[in-house]
């Protein structure tokens, strides 16, 4: 199914479970290197949590488990052992809504940074000011780093908590549904950004929109009811997809 | 004949609704008759005592109802040391419980738990000044107080406020006790307004790497100061108002001890103590004057909460 992608993230026998409840069955799957990958599905589908495995957001709620084997770097992050603050260190994560913390522009960026570094101020100027062009944000905010990162309008928010994951230099970037809540044109905005970012990271997207996987990823991989349905190249799932349920989606006969 | 019966119909309305109206315009300006009335009876009945004493009154550690001579100074100290320590023990805590409650509690201790905190705050305050003398002051005197006369008597400058006799009764058994009744309610705001801090928010910072202490701290408290600092103010002017249980363990002794463990006198305890001994105007003058005076306390308090709120709010507003 994925034999020539360089993995960076191997998902095996992946299941997932909300209680006794099932969500995900069975999820195999290989994250490309310095791609785009992008997760499909109707609502429920189990996306989102799978998304939510690679950096065990789950972990926060004692019902959700996971079984089966995540590896990244040739390490199983599911295993116990797995320190999850390292964890997250090289996997970051941007949300469907906009959350800057309730602090300067300069302190929201500096935040995960101070958790694993110790820099001096001007290394951790030129660290803000690095994370802030790398998310297209830079020339918006280099007068205002002092002021509150919640007046910034909504699209700068979200280009916000993109440059506050990347300052930390994170491997994998995660982006779940990053623009559900944006107007078109910041979500533009965001879409450039990603395809700009790939050259440093690992970026998996769930969205809700097939027109952005189409425009945004390399893989796409379409799940339904904790099903992975199909997986491959972007352009083949969307022109030639070989199961029947996929091309039901995607041509928008349902979901 | 129907547009006649409209029209008085909608005639009746616009007077009723005028009468409401009215009604809700009387009931609101109602409140602020009751607020300027009080202060002005208070002011009224104090004034033989401001015009025997003047500013003396504020400053003075005299108590003589013999000789008909007085002075403040020893219950407003014994009001504000008892209010300060009392929050000093009580912030931390209530922080500790709503973190808890909100974060790391398993979900079927949640509702008790909180439920339970809920009575502290419900029961009558003559119940903790029972259970302050009988039970608390007694352990206190034979457990702590020698304890801390012993380790921390001796100590360079906060040594002096930890000798004297282990009596139990005293300012510290006062300020514990008022701790004890001001964490329900502090507690219980910051667990309100840490509930309803979005998941997203919280979510983002774990996903940075953030701890639990992180997330609380650097994200939780930050987007909840102004209600944070609300029920800090509740519980601030429950305790400066607290009477009955304070008046049980305080000792109230008209006199001024640097040690915590010596009795003292705060400011209610005074009013409920004496008023029913208070004999000729000016003893029973005087009290209204420290009436006053701890309205006028709480006033300010409040007012520079408010106006702290409102400059941390500016300064954040010219931020954004």
């Amino acid at each position: 199914m994925n034999a020539d992608i360089n993995p960076k993230v191997v998902v095996k026998d992946l299941n997932f479970y909300y209680g006794n409840y099932r969500a995900l069955k069975d999820i195999n799957l290989n994250i490309a290197d310095k791609m785009v990958t992008a997760f499909i599905g109707p609502s429920g589908c189990g996306k989102s949590t799978l998304l939510r495995t690679f950096n065990r957001m789950y972990q926060l709620y004692p019902k959700q488990k996971a079984t089966g084997e995540i590896i990244l770097d040739g390490a199983n992050i599911l295993d116990k052992k797995q320190d999850l603050n390292m964890l997250r260190a090289k996997v970051g994560m941007v949300f469907q809504k906009p959350t800057p913390f309730p602090m300067s522009i300069y302190d929201n960026i500096a935040f995960g940074v101070k958790l694993y570094e110790s820099l001096n101020k001007n290394d951790m100027e030129e660290r803000v000011e690095w994370a802030l062009k790398k998310a297209a944000l830079w020339t918006e905010v280099k007068d205002k780093l002092k002021q509150s990162g919640t007046g910034l309008s909504g699209g700068q928010q979200q280009r916000l908590c993109i440059a506050r994951a990347i300052a930390v230099k994170p491997e994998v970037l995660l982006l779940d549904e990053p623009t559900s809540a944006l107007d078109p044109i910041s979500t533009a905005h965001i879409e450039k950004l990603i395809d700009e970012l790939k050259e440093d990271f690992t970026i998996v997207i769930v969205t809700h929109n097939m027109q952005q996987a189409a425009r945004v990823s390399d893989y796409t991989a379409y799940m339904y009811l904790g099903d992975l349905i199909e997986f491959g190249e972007t352009s083949t799932v969307f022109t030639n997809p070989t199961r029947k349920e996929t091309e039901d989606y995607i041509t928008g006969r349902f979901g | 004949m129907l547009i006649f019966s409209l029209e008085a119909r909608l005639k009746r309305q616009a007077a009723f609704d005028l009468l409401f109206r009215n009604l809700t315009r009387i009931s609101a300006f109602s409140v602020l008759l009751l607020l300027a009335a009080i202060i002005f009876s208070l002011v009224v009945g104090s004034l033989p005592a401001i015009n025997k004493f003047g500013f003396g009154f504020l400053t003075s550690m005299e108590w003589d109802p013999v000789n008909d001579n007085f002075g403040a100074l020893v219950p407003i100290i014994g009001t504000l040391v008892t209010s300060s320590i009392a929050l000093l023990i009580a912030i931390p805590v209530s922080f500790g419980i709503a973190l808890f409650l909100t974060e790391l509690s398993p979900r079927i201790l949640r509702r008790p738990l909180g439920i339970a905190i809920e009575l502290l705050a419900g029961i009558p305050s003559i119940i903790y000044g029972m259970w302050g003398l009988f039970v608390f002051a007694p352990l206190f005197a034979d457990h702590v107080e020698p304890w801390l006369n012993k380790n921390v008597g001796d100590m360079p400058y906060i040594g002096g406020f930890f000798v004297g006799p282990p009596m139990g009764i005293g300012v510290l058994t006062a300020s514990i006790i008022l701790s004890i009744m001001v964490i329900p309610f502090i507690s219980s705001v910051m667990r309100d307004v840490f509930d309803v801090v979005p998941t997203l928010l919280k979510e983002s910072a774990y996903g940075l790497g953030a701890t639990t202490w992180e997330v609380m701290w650097k994200v939780v408290l930050p987007y909840t100061k102004v209600g944070v600092a609300g029920g800090i103010m509740l519980g601030l002017g429950r305790a400066l108002g607290e009477t009955m249980a304070v008046t049980f363990v305080i000792g109230n002794a008209h006199e001024l001890s640097k040690s915590l463990l010596m009795p003292g006198n705060s400011i209610s305890s005074a009013l409920a103590n004496e008023f029913t001994e208070a004999v000729g105007e000016l003893y029973t003058s005087s009290l209204i004057e420290l009436g006053l005076i701890l309205f006028f306390i709480t006033f300010v308090v409040l007012s520079i909460a408010r106006y702290m709120l409102y400059k941390l709010g500016k300064r954040e507003g010219q931020a954004s």
